[in-house]
C-alpha cells in the first residue's frame, strides 16, 4: 500500500460532511469531515474531547447533528435512532461492551432481531447461524448457548462483533477495541479486522495507539477541538511526528495564569507515599506543598482518576500511606474532608452534583451540618454562604435557588468548586476540571484554581488535555499503565514528549 | 422559569391532593349524607389513619433516601405481640402503662436498625432486607403469641390511650404530633436534608463527605420506629395484641407515600403529602363502608388513585424538565 493510493477510483462508501453538534453550553463538534471507502481500515484520530466519540454517536444514531449531513453510497440519510443505524448497514462496537451477561451468546447476538416466526423463537436456527458466525470470526470455541458473562473481555468482544455482522454491517465502528485486550488478543483482532475489510466491510477504528493504526490502518482522518484538521491521510506516507503534530497543534491557545512559584519554605501539605490500589496501580508517591498544583497527565484508563479517588478515600488503598499535614489519614471520604480534602470528580453530574436541588444546598454540600446549630439547619446563613462564592466565582446565573440542572457545565464545575471553597480546603483534587466546559470559561476556572494555589491550597489536577496540565500545574506526573513514568517541572517538558512517555510501551 | 416552576410545582401537587380529597369528602356527603358528615364518622376516619399515618411517615423518610421498607407491617405485628405479652403487662401492672409503649417502640427500633445494618453494612439491597424481615418477623410474632391474639387488661394504658383530649382520640393526636414532627425533621434539621441528598444521589454525598452507611442505618431505624408506634394505636384501638395485625400495612403506607408525591426513585419527600395521601385513602374506606360496597370494588378504587396519582406525578415531573433546559 505504499503507492499514492490503491483506491482511488473507489467511490466512497460513508461519507460525513461539514457535521456540527452543539450541547448546551458546548460545541462538541464543530464542522467534521469524514470519507471512508469499502475495504479499508479507516482510523479516526485525536486527542480525549476531539470529538471522536461524539462522531461515533451521531454514526450510532444515538446523537442528532446539529448541522451537517451523512451520504452512505452517496445518497444522503438520516440516522434518528440506533436501529435505523443497524438497518442501513451500520454497527458500531463501543468501548464499554453493550453484552448482556445474563443471556446466551446466540441471545445476545441476535437481541432485538430474534429470529422467531409467530413470536415462537427459532433456537436451532439461531444457533446454527451463530455457529457460522463465530467459524467466520475464527472462533469456533464460542459456542451458540455459552453465558456470555463467563466469556473474558476479548470473548466478549468477539460477540459484540459477530452481533454486528449477524446484521449484515457494511461500516463496522470500533471505538477502542484493543484498549482492553491483552496483546495475543489483539493480534486476533487485527486479523478479524483484515478479513473483513477483504469482504468488503469499512472499518472506522478508534484507537491512541499509534503503532498499532501503523499497521492496521489504511487512511487517517484526523479530529482536534470537534474540527478535522486533516482527512484521509494515508497511513503509510505519513510520519508519527507530523501526526502528533496535527493532534496537537492547538487552535485556541486557553490563556493560563502566571505560576509565581512555590516558595522555598512551603511546607508539605498531601503526601503520598506508595500508594497503590489492586492493579489498577502501584507505588504512587507524591508531595504537593502549600501553594503549588501538581499535575497528573496520562490517557483514560491509566489509572489517573483512581489515584485521586484513592488519596480521596473513595477506594481503599491496598497499599501505602497518605498524610495530610503531617497526619496520617484514616480511610474513608469523611475522614479526608474532615482533614480538610476536597474532590471535584470527574463525572460532575453523577459523581457531583444533586441535579434537582437548588445551587446553594449543591455548595453547602459538605458543609451544612457545620453551619446548622444543634441538628437545625439555618439555611439564611447556607444561602448567605453561597452567595458570597457565587458572586466571588461569578457564577452564573447569580441566583443560589435555581437547581443545579439548569447551570452549563463550567457554572456547575465554580458550584463544585464554591462548595470546597466554603468548606475550607487544605488539599483540593481536581479531577477532569474542564471537561464539558466551554472556552470562555476555561480561562475562568484555571485562573481560579491557581487563586486556591496562591491562598495555600495543595492542588492536584488531573486531564486528559496535555496542554492544559503543562500550562496550569507547577510539577507534572506523567502516569502510563498504572505507574508514574515521569516526574519533573512542568516547564521543563513538552506536550510531545508527554504523548511519547505515555505511548512507549502501549503497543500492541 | 425554573424558579418558578421550582415553586410551583409542589404547590400545584398539594393543590391537585387537597382538590382529591375535597372531592371524596363531597362524593360521601352526597352519597352516605348524616352518616358521613357528622363529627363522629370524621373521628372515625382520623382513628383509622392513625395506624397508617404513622407508620407512612417513617415510610416517607426510607423512600426518599432512595429506599424501601417493606417489613413495617410485620414489625408491627410483632412489636404488638410482644408488647403485650402476659410479662409484659404484669409488668405494666406494677410499674405503670408505660412499659407497654416502651416495649413496642423497642421492638419496632431494634427490627428497624437490623434492617438498616443489613442494608448498610451488609450491602444486601433494601428489598430483600426488609422482605426477609417481614417474613421473619411474622415468625416470630406467632411463636411468641402461639398464634393466639393477646388481649391487653392493662387499665392504666387505656386510661391513656383510649382517652379524648381536646375532643379528639389520643391516637389521632398521636398522628398528628409524629406527623409534625416528621415534617420538622425532613425539611429543617440535618438528618432531613441528609435523607434528600443520599435519595437524590448517594455518590455526590458520599464524595461530600456524608455517613452515608450511618445515616441509612438511621434511616431504618425510624422507620421500625414509626412501626413501634403503629403498635402502640393498633392495642389501643383493638385492645390486643396480634400477630396479623399490620398486614399488608407496607404496601398501604408505600401507596399513600408515593400519591403523596414522594419520588420513589429518591431524592424529593413531602410529609405534608403523605398525609394527605393517608387522609384520601382511609376516606375512600370509609365512604365505601358506609354505602355497604364491595371491598373488592375498593381495591380497585384505590389501584385506580394510585395509577392516576403517579401519572399525574411523571407529568409533572417532565414538564418540570421541560421548563428548566
Amino acid at each position: 500500500m505504499v503507492d499514492a493510493d490503491p483506491h482511488e477510483a473507489v467511490e466512497p462508501l460513508l461519507r460525513m460532511r461539514g457535521i456540527v453538534k452543539e450541547f448546551p453550553g458546548a460545541r462538541a463538534l464543530d464542522g467534521v469531515d469524514l470519507e471512508v471507502r469499502p475495504g479499508e481500515v479507516h482510523c479516526l484520530l485525536g486527542q480525549n474531547g476531539a470529538g471522536k466519540s461524539t462522531l461515533i454517536k451521531i454514526l450510532a444514531g444515538a446523537h442528532q447533528p446539529t448541522a451537517g449531513e451523512i451520504l452512505l453510497d452517496e445518497e444522503p440519510v438520516t440516522i434518528p435512532d440506533p436501529v435505523a443505524a443497524l438497518k442501513l448497514g451500520i454497527a458500531t462496537i463501543y468501548q464499554e461492551l453493550d453484552v448482556v451477561d445474563g443471556l446466551t451468546v446466540a441471545e445476545n447476538i441476535y437481541l432485538g432481531h430474534e429470529l422467531a416466526r409467530g413470536g415462537v423463537s427459532r433456537r436451532s436456527d439461531a444457533a446454527r447461524r451463530t455457529r457460522e458466525i463465530m467459524q467466520r470470526l475464527g472462533h469456533p470455541e464460542i459456542t451458540p448457548h455459552r453465558e456470555v458473562g463467563r466469556l473474558p473481555a476479548a470473548g466478549k468482544q468477539i460477540v459484540s462483533l459477530a452481533r454486528a455482522l449477524s446484521r449484515d454491517a457494511r461500516v463496522v465502528v470500533m471505538d477502542e477495541p484493543s484498549a482492553v485486550l491483552d496483546s495475543e488478543e489483539v493480534g486476533n483482532l487485527h486479523r478479524i479486522v483484515r478479513e473483513l475489510t477483504a469482504d468488503g466491510v469499512a472499518v472506522v477504528y478508534i484507537s491512541h495507539r499509534l503503532e498499532e493504526i501503523r499497521q492496521l490502518g489504511d487512511r487517517i482522518t484526523v479530529l482536534k477541538d470537534g474540527r478535522t484538521v486533516a482527512t484521509s491521510l494515508l497511513v503509510a506516507d505519513t510520519p508519527t511526528n507530523d501526526l502528533i503534530k496535527l493532534m496537537t497543534g492547538r487552535a485556541v491557545e486557553y490563556a493560563f495564569p502566571d505560576r509565581p512559584g512555590v516558595p522555598e519554605g512551603a511546607a508539605p501539605v498531601l503526601e503520598v507515599e506508595d500508594l497503590g490500589l489492586g492493579d489498577v496501580f502501584n507505588d504512587v508517591s507524591l508531595t504537593v506543598r502549600a501553594g503549588e498544583i501538581v499535575g497528573l497527565a496520562g490517557l483514560v484508563g491509566s489509572g489517573r482518576s483512581e489515584i485521586l479517588e484513592t488519596i480521596y478515600g473513595a477506594r481503599r488503598s491496598t497499599s501505602g500511606s497518605v498524610r495530610v499535614g503531617g497526619k496520617r489519614l484514616r480511610s474513608g471520604v469523611d475522614a479526608a474532608v474532615a482533614a480538610g480534602v476536597g474532590l471535584c470528580p470527574e463525572e460532575r453530574k453523577s459523581q457531583g452534583l444533586l441535579l434537582d436541588e437548588p445551587v446553594y444546598r449543591n455548595i453547602t454540600l459538605s458543609t451544612f451540618a457545620r453551619i446548622a446549630r444543634g441538628g437545625l439547619l439555618d439555611e439564611g446563613a447556607e444561602r448567605a454562604a453561597a452567595r458570597e462564592q457565587v458572586e466571588a466565582l461569578d457564577l452564573r446565573p447569580a441566583s443560589v435557588d435555581r437547581n443545579a440542572r439548569t447551570l452549563s457545565g463550567g457554572n456547575q464545575q465554580k458550584a463544585l468548586l464554591a462548595r470546597w471553597l466554603v468548606h475550607g480546603c487544605r488539599v483540593l483534587l481536581l479531577d477532569e476540571p474542564t471537561r464539558g466546559v466551554d472556552v470562555g470559561a476555561r480561562a475562568e476556572i484555571y485562573s481560579l484554581i491557581r487563586r486556591l494555589a496562591d491562598d495555600g491550597a495543595a492542588v492536584v489536577v488531573v486531564s486528559s488535555e496535555i496542554p492544559e496540565v503543562l500550562g496550569l500545574a507547577d510539577r507534572v506526573l506523567v502516569i502510563s499503565d498504572g505507574k508514574a513514568v515521569h516526574e519533573g517541572p512542568a516547564r521543563e517538558i513538552d506536550e510531545h514528549a508527554v504523548l511519547d512517555l505515555v505511548m512507549e510501551g502501549s503497543v500492541a | 422559569m425554573s424558579a418558578r416552576s421550582g415553586l410551583m410545582g409542589p404547590a400545584l401537587r398539594m393543590g391537585g391532593l387537597v382538590f382529591a380529597l375535597i372531592l371524596l369528602v363531597v362524593v360521601g356527603a352526597v352519597t352516605a349524607g348524616e352518616r358521613f358528615m357528622s363529627p363522629g364518622n370524621l373521628t372515625t376516619i382520623l382513628s383509622l389513619a392513625a395506624v397508617t399515618g404513622v407508620v407512612s411517615i417513617g415510610m416517607t423518610f426510607v423512600i426518599t433516601s432512595g429506599g424501601i421498607d417493606l417489613s413495617v407491617g410485620a414489625v408491627l405485628g410483632l412489636a404488638s405481640i410482644w408488647a403485650s405479652t402476659l410479662s409484659t403487662q404484669y409488668m405494666a401492672e406494677d410499674y405503670g402503662w408505660w412499659v407497654i409503649v416502651v416495649t413496642a417502640l423497642a421492638v419496632g427500633l431494634a427490627a428497624g436498625l437490623v434492617n438498616g445494618a443489613l442494608i448498610a453494612y451488609g450491602k444486601v439491597p433494601a428489598f430483600i432486607a426488609t422482605l426477609a424481615m417481614l417474613a421473619a418477623a411474622r415468625g416470630l410474632a406467632e411463636i411468641i403469641a402461639g398464634r393466639r391474639t393477646q388481649i391487653v387488661d392493662v387499665e392504666p394504658f387505656f386510661d391513656v390511650f383510649q382517652a379524648r383530649p381536646l375532643g379528639l382520640p389520643t391516637i389521632v393526636w398521636i398522628f398528628v404530633v409524629v406527623a409534625a414532627a416528621g415534617w420538622f425533621l425532613l425539611n429543617r434539621t440535618t438528618f432531613g436534608r441528609r435523607t434528600v441528598a443520599v435519595g437524590g444521589n448517594p455518590e455526590a454525598s458520599r464524595l461530600a463527605g456524608i455517613k452515608i452507611k450511618r445515616h441509612t442505618l438511621y434511616l431504618y431505624g425510624l422507620a421500625g420506629l414509626t412501626a413501634g408506634i403503629g403498635a402502640v394505636i393498633m392495642l389501643a384501638r383493638t385492645t390486643a395484641g396480634s400477630s396479623t395485625h399490620g398486614t399488608l400495612l407496607e404496601l398501604d403506607a408505600i401507596a399513600a407515600v408515593v400519591v403523596g408525591g414522594t419520588l420513589l426513585a429518591g431524592g424529593r419527600g413531602t410529609i405534608t403529602g403523605t398525609v394527605l395521601g393517608v387522609l384520601i385513602f382511609s376516606t375512600l374506606t370509609n365512604i365505601f363502608v358506609l354505602n355497604n360496597l364491595d371491598s373488592s370494588v375498593q381495591a380497585i378504587a384505590k389501584g385506580a388513585i394510585i395509577v392516576v396519582a403517579v401519572l399525574l406525578q411523571q407529568w409533572f415531573a417532565s414538564r418540570e424538565k421541560a421548563t428548566s433546559t
